[in-house]
């Protein structure tokens, strides 16, 4: 971080300019080195970094759900078995990314910055096709890394307030944003994830149930998908899931996610298929 | 000051500074004040939107009093230092000590280079993991940096409200109790005279529709900053109102 005081010692003047209410604008401005997008320009031939896999979301009356699993893969190893694909955006929403994992990590990072800044500054919350409108705003600054091979892609979810219900936002790698209806998937297992949902999402889960449809989503995912992980019984490592609904983002602590992955493989072992 | 001629550097600055307190004294008063879960922040302010009292940080807050634009300009300029540190470094590593020396530094190069200083006081806070490493920050219109303990009031009447507040606030009150001195305090800063002062033969009461009040709750998860409105104001209030 470069010093932002100058030789008096004074905050530098782009700290004190009103205008804009911005983390990422303030950040182009102030230092724009710190910027994911405006990383060094890489050359030569693709890369092996380690990648995330599949995000799922699926929407109940009163909220939405969303669940990744936890491996990372790099080529044909697993780069890491208990990474973490699904955040707290703030208290209305959350985010997912599939891809490249540094660069995931790193825009979720900044968008998380980026509401809260916001919040702090104006005094308000963001609404929610805004929250949707800056994080394609940051996938679309990633473009050229993407082309280089260092692509990634989130999914965004969260309760709409002024609507009262929860909404999802898929997004691809030229920041093309697309509301979901019912439910969705990313990543590479997401083929399989939603051909899963398609038969299994209902209008009117409960949030239990929608939770169980998603794990079976992920399950389905991790069976034909090399790079999804499935739950990892000796480990007891599961999947992330949230849940956000007129309450606010609430993570399910292990041993919840636990208790519906015991009870969803004991009933893959009579019936694989699901 | 002179045009044209000489004017001596302690000239210049008793004029300048004369101006700023002049500036600060038109305004009224911001009341921080420690309790047992944290730090209160009481400011009278008529509206509800235009705010003396702010989130920065995870246990950061900030209140100011003076000229709107000017701590508004110091506030978002904290938040933008706050939240870039906090993103290059880590959220532990962000503290009022550091945001309170960047204002010292703006503050005190603001007003020897600017014809006209800053017609600001502001605090810095930070709620500890205990009561004794709470910080509390009190910075004037020419950088000069003070660090407080137990209590401050800023503004307008500042020596009358730090006066009912040495003699009334104790250590570790609960919620209720710290904002009936708080409340107390503002009251007994009003002029005689003033539009909304005393009666002559008591205490002005304040009520909730024109008190800002907001705590940094070491209780609460992550950020710790919390503003008190509607009905939790009313009932805080209600509970502490002396009986008669």
């Amino acid at each position: 971080m470069p010093d932002p005081t100058d030789v008096t010692g004074r905050l530098p003047s782009v700290f004190m300019r009103p205008g804009t209410s911005s983390f990422t604008e303030f950040l182009s401005l102030a230092a724009p080195d710190l910027l994911p997008g405006n990383r060094q320009q890489l050359t030569g031939g693709p890369i092996e970094v380690a990648h995330g896999t599949t995000i799922v979301a699926v929407t109940f009356p009163g909220g939405v759900i969303m669940a990744g699993d936890r491996r990372a893969t790099q080529g044909n190893l697993i780069a890491t078995r208990d990474v973490e694909k699904v955040f707290h955006a703030d208290e209305y929403s959350a985010v997912g990314y599939a891809g490249t994992a540094g660069v995931g990590a790193d825009l979720v990072k900044l968008f998380q910055v980026e509401l809260e800044h916001y919040e702090k500054i104006e005094g308000t919350v963001l609404s929610l096709d805004a929250k949707a409108n800056r994080l394609g705003f940051m996938v679309k600054g990633n473009l050229p890394m993407a082309l280089q091979g260092l692509a990634v892609v989130p999914l965004f979810a969260g309760y709409d307030l002024d609507r009262g219900v929860g909404r999802i936002f898929s997004y691809d790698i030229a920041a093309a944003r697309s509301e979901e209806q019912g439910f969705h998937a990313i990543g590479s297992g997401s083929l399989f994830a939603r051909g899963a949902l398609k038969k299994t999402w209902k209008a009117d889960l409960s949030e239990q149930r929608a939770v169980r449809v998603s794990l079976e989503a992920l399950y389905d995912a991790a069976d034909d998908d090399s790079a999804t992980g499935g739950p990892d019984m000796a480990r007891r490592i599961f999947p992330v899931v949230a849940a956000i609904t007129a309450d606010g983002f609430r993570r399910f602590s292990d041993d919840e996610v636990g208790a519906v992955v015991d009870a969803l493989v004991a009933d893959r072992l009579t019936n694989p298929g699901g | 000051m002179p045009f044209g001629g000489y004017a001596s550097p302690e000239q210049w600055v008793r004029d300048k500074s004369e101006y700023a307190r002049k500036g600060i004294a038109r305004g009224r008063s911001v009341v921080i004040v420690t309790f047992a879960d944290g730090i209160l922040f009481v400011a009278e302010n008529p509206s509800a939107t235009l705010h003396k009292i702010s989130e920065v940080y995870d246990r950061i807050a900030f209140a100011a009093v003076g000229k709107y634009n000017e701590f508004e300009n110091l506030r978002t300029a904290g938040i933008r230092l706050t939240d870039m540190k906090g993103y290059t470094y880590d959220r532990r590593d962000v503290t009022g000590r550091a945001l309170a020396n960047a204002y010292a530094q703006t503050l005190g190069a603001i007003f020897t280079e600017s014809v006209k200083p800053y017609e600001v006081e502001i605090v810095v806070a930070e709620v500890g993991q205990s009561p004794e490493s709470d910080q509390i920050y009190r910075l004037t219109y020419d950088g000069s940096i003070a660090d407080e303990r137990g209590f401050v009031a800023i503004g307008g009447q500042s020596e009358q409200v730090n006066a009912s507040l040495r003699e009334h606030h104790t250590a570790g009150e609960p919620l209720a109790a710290a904002l009936r001195v708080a409340v107390r305090a503002l009251a007994a800063g009003t002029p005689p005279g003033a539009p909304g002062a005393a009666p002559a033969n008591g205490e002005r009461v304040l009520s909730a529709s024109n008190l800002e009040v907001a705590v940094l709750d070491r209780t609460r998860p992550r950020r710790l900053f919390k503003r008190i409105t509607g009905a939790q104001l009313d009932g805080l209030l209600a509970e502490t109102a002396p009986a008669s």
